[in-house]
């Protein structure tokens, strides 16, 4: 193992865009805030600039720690740093959060200048393109005409594929990992109930809690523990917590029982606390709009033509929520397309939730990749 | 399989000279990818390996050779009719159960299909079940309890499931270690190798 350590202390950094954006569902932001962060050193060619893409709940926090909070490490601190993986003594590597976020981006939590209240329920709807837009603007800034590589996990995934097909001549690499070529209907369904828990609390609204002083806890509590249900695997579930017991035995009550009642009520505490249920509304619905084959008659092939990028995707045997069988159909789409792609089918009985893990074999194939790839 | 690297060398100088430049070609069971190294290096090919190993897979990796991971025994049914101009399984068909149903697939997706595999025929291997043993020999190192292998064959046995099937054979090599071998090669050749086509109709 070559010695690797951590990208130490970050400082998320921000960039005000006055341009106004034009959105995919016919909704325009006149102006828009990035919060990112950056980790290593751009080149004086820009060649070396890797995007990692977050998922759901993740933020442009990808790795290293906030100097007053030990306990930060960002979401991805197990891939990035030097001598990891996506190794920062070789790579220029930047984590941007999403438009609609939560995390200092503009998003449904912050000031609408025009009323001068918060968002809310005006925050028009955003897609994975509209993301991919609005941070090509960002590289623009930054001085990265192409990324090396544009990398992510999930809903990051498909933000990775968006960005080849959006703008192929700026990504050398696209690495798709644990994700699919849109959501399968069972996903819209899983996403459509978290949305209608959250949508029906009594605290929410119509989407202007803020302006009531409250938040709609219950429904982000309920979406995030049937959420974290999906994201682990039968197995993984049962070796972690089988049916262990609370007070061992039973004691006929509604207070936790079983002690994966107690973690989920865990999780679900722990996300409402610092997520924003409007945003979680946002990002389920650009998850579910997510179809680059939508204006290819659901031809993928068609739609996957216009990429350049060379291709690296990773599945987990145990991800029932983007299954290897989703993967695959983007592998073969870009076969198809005589593109250069590689995909790796990476046993872990950790379900979805495999990508943010340091597997050897995953990590191995990553590392393998990243330094292959010519700066 | 084991490869020994003389086995490699004469293995893949063969496939080399058969292949066309610039073709596109899919190896089946690519190991860490030195075929395709190979050929990319000699004849230019655009290749993509497909392997099962996390470990060769990994190697491929670092090989700079295209890998796809994917269990052949689930067959190749993701892929396209006539999708490359050549599938090769190199010294791997004998270790697969559905021989009969890759070899369809192989010329349903490569207009032309290259295989080798170790020939049950060859003299040695007759002597050593003279003597009432499973062969044991370079090219078939393991012993009969611990093989990978699960189909047994010659190459007399071969040709003819290729006539049974309309699979024409184009042209053949057979090697005893790094000798070529042209005389009586189901009894003389350790290793056969295969260019095969689509018998016309």
């Amino acid at each position: 193992m070559t010695a690797s350590g951590s990208v130490g202390n970050v400082t998320p950094q921000r960039a005000q865009f006055g341009e106004a954006l034009q959105l995919r569902s016919g909704g325009v932001l006149p102006a828009y805030e990035l919060v990112y962060e950056t980790y290593g050193t751009l080149n004086a060619s820009g060649s070396n600039a890797v995007l990692v893409c977050h998922a759901l709940s993740g933020s442009h926090h990808v790795a290293g720690t906030y100097a007053d909070q030990p306990k930060s490490s960002g979401w991805w601190d197990n891939l990035v740093g030097p001598g990891k993986p996506l190794d920062t003594n070789k790579f220029f590597v930047v984590g941007i959060n999403n438009l609609g976020g939560c995390f200092g981006t503009t998003g449904p939590n912050c000031i609408n200048p025009a009323t001068g209240k918060r968002w809310g329920s005006d925050f028009p709807f955003v897609t994975v393109e509209d993301w991919v837009d609005s941070h090509a603007r960002l590289a623009d800034r930054l001085g990265i005409d192409t990324w090396a590589a544009v990398l992510g996990g999930s809903l990051g995934g498909m933000q990775a594929l968006a960005w080849t097909l959006r703008y192929p001549d700026r990504v050398r690499n696209g690495m798709v990992i644990a994700a699919a070529p849109t959501l399968s209907t069972e996903n819209i369904a899983f996403n459509e109930v978290a949305r209608q828990a959250i949508l029906t609390d009594p605290d929410f609204h119509g989407g202007d809690y803020y302006e009531h002083g409250v938040v709609p806890v219950r429904g982000l509590r309920l979406a995030r523990m049937l959420g974290h249900i999906t994201y682990l695997s039968d197995d993984a579930m049962a070796e972690k917590f089988g049916r262990k017991l609370r007070h061992g035995k039973h004691k006929y009550h509604f207070e936790v029982e079983y002690e994966i009642e107690s973690y989920l009520r865990y999780q679900g505490d722990k996300f409402a606390g610092f997520f924003d249920a409007n945003t979680y509304l946002l990002t389920t619905k650009a998850l579910d709009y997510f179809d680059p084959a939508f204006e290819y008659d659901g031809n993928l092939q068609a739609a996957l033509a216009r990429a350049k990028a060379n291709f690296f995707l990773a599945s987990f045997s145990t991800d029932w929520r983007f299954s290897p069988t989703r993967s695959r159909e983007i592998v073969y789409a870009l076969l198809h397309n005589q593109r250069t792609v590689s995909y790796v089918e990476i046993d872990s009985s950790a379900g979805h939730d495999s990508f943010l893990l340091d597997n050897p074999t995953y990590h191995a194939a990553m590392r393998a990749y990243f330094q292959n790839i010519e700066v | 399989m084991v490869k020994t690297g003389n086995q490699e060398r004469y293995d893949y100088d063969v496939i080399a000279r058969w292949v066309q430049p610039d073709a596109r070609v899919l190896d089946l069971g690519c190991g860490d990818g030195s075929l395709l190294q190979h050929l990319a290096n000699t004849r230019n090919v655009r290749g993509y390996g497909i392997e099962r190993d996390p470990e060769r897979v990994v190697a491929c990796l670092q090989n700079r050779v295209n890998v796809l991971q994917i269990d052949l025994e689930q067959g190749l049914a993701g892929f396209e009719d006539q999708q490359f101009d050549y599938v090769v399984m190199s010294l791997s068909l004998q270790a697969i159960h559905n021989t009969e149903g890759v070899l369809a697939e192989m010329l349903r997706v490569g207009h032309e299909a290259v295989v080798s595999f170790p020939n049950f025929g060859y003299w040695r291997h007759r002597v050593s079940l003279n003597e009432g043993h499973m062969p044991v020999s370079d090219i078939l190192p393991h012993q009969w309890y611990n093989t990978p292998n699960v189909r047994f064959f010659t190459m007399a046995d071969f040709e003819q499931l290729c006539g049974n099937r309309g699979i024409a054979v184009l042209e053949r090599a057979a090697f005893d270690e790094d000798r070529l071998i042209d005389v009586d090669p189901n009894n003389y050749a350790s290793v056969a190798l295969y260019r095969l086509g689509r018998a016309s109709a």
